[in-house]
Formats: structure tokens, sequence, C-alpha cells
């Protein structure tokens, strides 16, 4: 049977991390897949003008095809090229959240996460999204720092 | 109708003002616009509002109730029926995981109240308690709850009909479902109808979208910081709406579709304390209510003087039957269109029979109508209700928020100019949608109705209240007639929607993704 490893990125230099240290467990785990997620931080409940609601379906296409692009696609590239068996997921949502959904629905054994080097005042008042997952997640999650 | 009261601080500085002669010409340019205008629209805002021969009963207002009525029973009460589940459908538990980043039922809901909750709530309301009596507050909440039916109707099919193009964007609005559903049917004059909801809907857009929120808003700031001419605040109002629809400047629009949605629950919430330290009036009021709804307590035109002012207003606050939620409902992501419809028929229900009554409960209980103690009926000045400081419409309100908690007028002008502002945003784009229906899409089509719209938001805050009242009442009951007149035709395919809906709802077809 093939392990699911989750992998989170955010599209910062440290995902990077997260994704050598994925690749590393990949190699001695053997059979192994790499799940490569990034998340699109969005809100079902946020408001809009009718003009953006109206090009709502326009930009998520784009958004989820720009994510691909700069994202998910060169480090999929880069663990297939390695010889990992990988592939890549866009998804728009609360990001611990999303993660978690993921793991479950695919039975994954794990979420491998960077550490980020946010210290904005929002994340003072409601938490990064790294700790909001390592609070709620419902399989392990390894962080790397 | 009087105008606004601006309170003694506007006395102060009129008095100052008025020896300078740049004011002096201002007022007299006010002056003249006003007039211009009131001769302008005269003609059509009486036809409009004609009574039916030997009464006073406007024709438009039995139209909208009728209509109301006819979708309630022909639906089977179907806003009843399908409340929980309109919840549940906000609630996002029926919405796909796979859909995220999509427009939400919440989001599309939300879109369309900041068009319609707003001044409506907030000076209609005043409006219609200070000539109706309390007892129009019953005659509103009746029409918002049958009104929930016409919604759901009209945005049922919006998302239905709806104009999907290729880049991914949509248009929707009963100008399409018009001219698609009657050509479906085999119906003539669908086309004819579209052109004709559509030049009404412009019209709208340009009157009870803007001149009557500039002109409101005005009102509100210059209570506040003391009189002045009003294209002044018409030129600065309108510069900052340039600055969002033709400029594209998303920030503005953003912060205030994030800080109307707060003032909204500052308004109910304060609305509620109001209430809350009153209740041993909460009783009275509704006496007054239930009392002044069938005898009037001594209102002009008795019962049926608040029956029409109820009704009025119930339609001008909720827009149901006016076609106007339609074009911003049907943006959302559904595969389901009805589903859509149940979320709309929320609309009326937050903004006439919770957000309307609270305000009107607020006037009543404040005691700023005059009562004569002798009889126990409402004193009289002219054809509306007297006031103890002569107020009406907006200062009404704010005066009776005012005398239970000193500090809420400042908040109260606050939200009166953001709601004004996320109105005049929303109606924008429904001008637009018409706009572009009429004359095609395209940059430059588009940029010649957001130059008008601006044009029109400084002729609101110059003109006074009376005309712009009449005229945007007469521009969005005309969208009713045309919108209404379809919908009668068109019922029938949403009864079938409606019947598959249930029938797959029932046999488990249509689950819950959420449990």
């Amino acid at each position: 049977m093939t392990t699911k490893l989750v992998v989170g990125l955010d599209g910062h230099e440290s995902g990077g991390r997260a994704l050598d240290h994925a690749s590393k467990l990949a190699r001695l785990i053997g059979a192994c897949e790499l799940l490569v997620v990034y998340v699109i931080e969005w809100s079902p409940y946020s408001f809009q003008t009718p003009e953006e609601n109206a090009e709502r379906h326009k930009r998520r296409e784009e958004e989820i095809s720009t994510a691909m692009e700069r994202v998910v696609n060169p480090a999929v590239d880069s663990l297939t090229t390695a010889g990992l068996n990988a592939r890549g997921l866009v998804r728009h949502g609360n990001v611990a959240d999303t993660l978690n959904d993921i793991s479950k629905a695919e039975g994954a054994e794990q979420i491998i996460v960077a550490r980020t080097s946010d210290n904005s005042i929002s994340k003072r008042i409601f938490g990064s999204s790294t700790a909001n997952l390592v609070m709620e997640a419902s399989v392990p999650v390894t962080v790397v720092g | 109708m009087k105008l606004i009261n601006t309170g003694t601080l506007s006395t102060l500085a009129a008095a100052v003002l008025a020896n300078s002669a740049v004011a002096q010409e201002a007022a007299s340019l006010d002056e003249k616009v006003n007039a211009a205008f009131a001769t302008a629209t005269g003609p059509f805002v009486n036809l409009i509002f004609a009574p039916f021969p030997g009464t006073s009963f406007p024709w438009i207002v039995m139209w909208l109730v009728v209509a109301a009525t006819v979708f309630t029973l022909y639906f089977g009460f179907v806003q009843f029926r399908f409340f929980s589940h309109a919840i549940s459908l906000v609630k996002g538990d029926y919405s796909d995981p796979n859909d995220a980043g999509e427009v939400s039922h919440f989001q599309a809901l939300a879109t369309a109240l900041s068009g319609t909750v707003g001044l409506g709530n907030i000076a209609g309301v005043a409006v219609a308690v200070g000539i109706g009596g309390p007892g129009a507050t019953f005659w509103m909440i009746l029409a918002g709850l049958l009104g929930m039916a016409s919604k759901f109707t009209e945005c049922t099919l919006g998302v239905k009909y709806r104009n999907e193009y290729e880049d991914g964007t949509v248009s929707g609005g009963p100008m399409y479902y018009i001219s698609k559903g009657f050509s479906e049917l085999g119906l003539p004059g669908g086309k004819i109808l579209a052109v004709l909801f559509s030049i009404f809907c412009i019209l709208g857009a340009f009157g009870g979208g803007n001149m009557f929120q500039a002109n409101q808003a005005h009102a509100q700031i210059a209570g506040i910081v003391g009189d002045y001419p009003g294209w002044i605040t018409g030129v600065i109002f309108a510069a900052v709406v340039f600055m969002v629809i033709v400029g594209g400047v998303k920030s503005i629009a953003r912060v205030t579709e994030k800080v109307v949605p707060f003032m909204g629950i500052l308004y109910v919430g304060a609305a509620l304390v109001i209430l809350l330290v009153n209740y041993d009036k909460i009783g009275w009021a509704f006496g007054q209510i239930f009392a002044g709804a069938f005898t009037g307590l001594g209102v002009a035109g008795g019962m049926v003087g608040a029956l029409i002012q109820g009704f009025k207003r119930a339609a001008f606050s909720n827009e149901a039957g006016v076609g106007s939620a339609a074009i911003a409902h049907s943006a959302v992501r559904t595969k389901e269109p009805i589903t859509e419809g149940f979320v709309s028929l929320l609309e009326p229900l937050i903004d006439t029979v919770v957000i309307c009554t609270m305000t009107a409960l607020v006037i009543t209980i404040s005691g700023q109508l005059m009562i004569d103690p002798e009889t126990g009926r409402y004193i009289l000045d002219g054809s509306s209700i007297a006031t103890v400081d002569g107020n009406s419409g907006v200062a009404l309100t704010s005066a009776a928020f005012g005398s239970s908690i000193g500090w809420f007028p400042y908040v109260l002008a606050l939200a009166v100019v953001l709601f004004a502002f996320s109105t005049m945003i929303s109606w924008s784009y429904y001008g637009l949608k018409a706009w572009t229906y009429l004359f095609g899409e395209g940059k430059t089509t588009e940029l010649v109705f957001k130059l008008i719209f601006c044009v029109f938001v400084i002729i609101g805050a110059a003109a006074s209240l009376g005309p712009v009242i009449d005229f945007s009442d007469a521009a969005i009951f005309s969208m009713a007639v045309v919108n209404i007149f379809g919908l009668y035709f068109l019922m029938k395919i949403v009864r079938k929607e409606l019947a598959s809906y249930s029938d797959r709802l029932a046999s488990g077809e249509i689950r819950k993704f959420k449990h």
C-alpha cells in the first residue's frame, strides 16, 4: 500500500524546506505518494460587491491557474524529476481546515508544512495557519522550522 | 412633505453662510435644480401613483401586494415551508466543497442585502410612520412576509436564465429571464418587455438607487455640521463613486462592504438596547401598531392611509417584485437555480420584518410622534403626524434614537452615509447591467453610463426631498410593473423547478455535504 503525505505550501521560500523534508521522508518510506497542496485563503462568508460576484468564477479560475503555474507545478516537477511520486492540488478555503479535510479525504498519514516567518498583527490576534493546523488537525503534523 | 430639519447647529451655520454671496448663489443653484427636476418628472410620477378612480389608493401598491399574494398562494406558502432549508443553504450545508472559491449563497445574499438594507429602513420607515402612523408598521410587516414569495420567484428565474460568457463572467436579471423565458414558452413580446424593464431599471438606478441616497446622506451630514449647499456633498460623493465605479478603486468598495454589515448589526443592536431599556412600552407600542393598522388612530386617510404607507415603504425597502435582486442574486454558482430563490426569500424578512420593524418600534416608543392626551389620537400637521421637533424622514429616526442614546445620531449619520454609498454602488451595477443589455457590452458604453450616474449623485444631493422621493418611488415601481407582468407568465417554470427539487430533496438525492 502506498503511504500518502500531504505537503502544504504557501508560496514562500520556507515551503522549500517543507518539500525537502517531505522528499527525505518519502525516500525512507519507499512506496509513497506526495500530495503538494496550495490553499488560497478564501471565506464563503466574506462580503463582495455585485461586480466582484459577477466576475468571481473567472477570478477563481485565474487564481487556480496562477497558483498551479507558480507554486504547485514547479514543486511537483522537482519531486518527479528526483524520481518521487507526486501530484499537485489547489483549493480555496481556510488553510488549516482545507489541509485537514484533504488529508482525511485522501487518507494521508501526515501533513508537512513549514513554519512561516510572518510576524503581522493579524497573526498575533488570529494565530497563524500553521498554529491552527497543529491545533485542529486529525492526522499528525510536522512543522519544519 | 416637509424638508429635513437640520437642528440648531445648522441654523447657526446657515446664519453665517447667508451673509456670503457665494452661499446665496449656491442656494439659488439648488433651487433651480430642484424646480427643473420637479417639472421634468411630474407627469411620470403622477402616472405611476395614479389612484383607482374615486379612491386615494394608488394602483401600483395594489399591483405589488396582489402579486406577492398570488405568488404566496401559487407556491403554497414557500416562504414558510422552505424557511429552514433556506437557512441551511446559507450556512453552506449543501455546498460542494469542490466549488469552494465560487460565489457562495451567503455572499449572494449579503451582496443583495447591502443593496437593499439602507435608507429605506431608516428614512423610509420614518416617512411611513410619520404619515401613516405606527399602524403602517403592521402593513409593512405583512407586505414583507408576502414579498418573500415574489423575491423567491424572481431570483430563481434570475439564476436560471442568466447569461454565462466564455470568460466566466455572468449577467442576469429580469431583462434576461423575460426575453429568454418568453421565447422558450413561445410567447410574443418578451424582447419588448425586457427593453422596457431595462429603461425603467436605469431610471430606478438614477432615482432610488442614487438620488434618494445622495439626498438623504446630505441631509444627515448637514444635520451635524450645519446647513450648506447640497451640491457640495453631491460633488464629493460623486467623486468617490467615480473612483470606485470608473477608477476601479476596489479598496474603497471593499472597506464599505466590510463596514456596512457592521453598521447594520450596530443599528439593530442599538434598536434592541433601546427596546430592552423601554421594555415596559413594547406592549403599548405593539398595541399602537395593531390599533393603528385598522383604525388609523387619526392619521390622514385613516386605515387606508396607514396601509398605503406601509405597503409603499415595504416595497421600496425590500424591493420584492421590483427585479433588482434578481440581478444581484444571479451571480451565485449553483447547479440548482431554485436554491438561490430559497436564499433570496430571507431578504425581505431581514430587511423589512426585522430591521424596518425595529426602526418603527423605536420611533413609536420614543414619543416623537405627538399624541393628543385627551383623545389618544395623533395630532396632525398638514398630512403628516406632528413630531416633537418637526422632524421627518431620516431626521425623525435620528431624533428617536437620540432620545434614548444621546450620541447615537452621530453613529447613525455615519451609517446613513455608508448605507447610501453601498446602495449606490449596488445600483450602479444594476443600472449598468440594464444599460449594457440595451446598448451592448463595451468599455465606452459602460463609461457613458457611469458618468451619467455620477452626475445624478450631484443632482440628488442638491434637490429637496419631496421631488426626489416621488421620482425614486415612481422609477422603482415602474420596474415592478414590467417585472411582475413577466413573472405571471413565467411562474409555471418556477413551479416545475420547485416540484422537481422538492421530490429530489425528499428522496435523498439532494444531500447535505456537511453534517
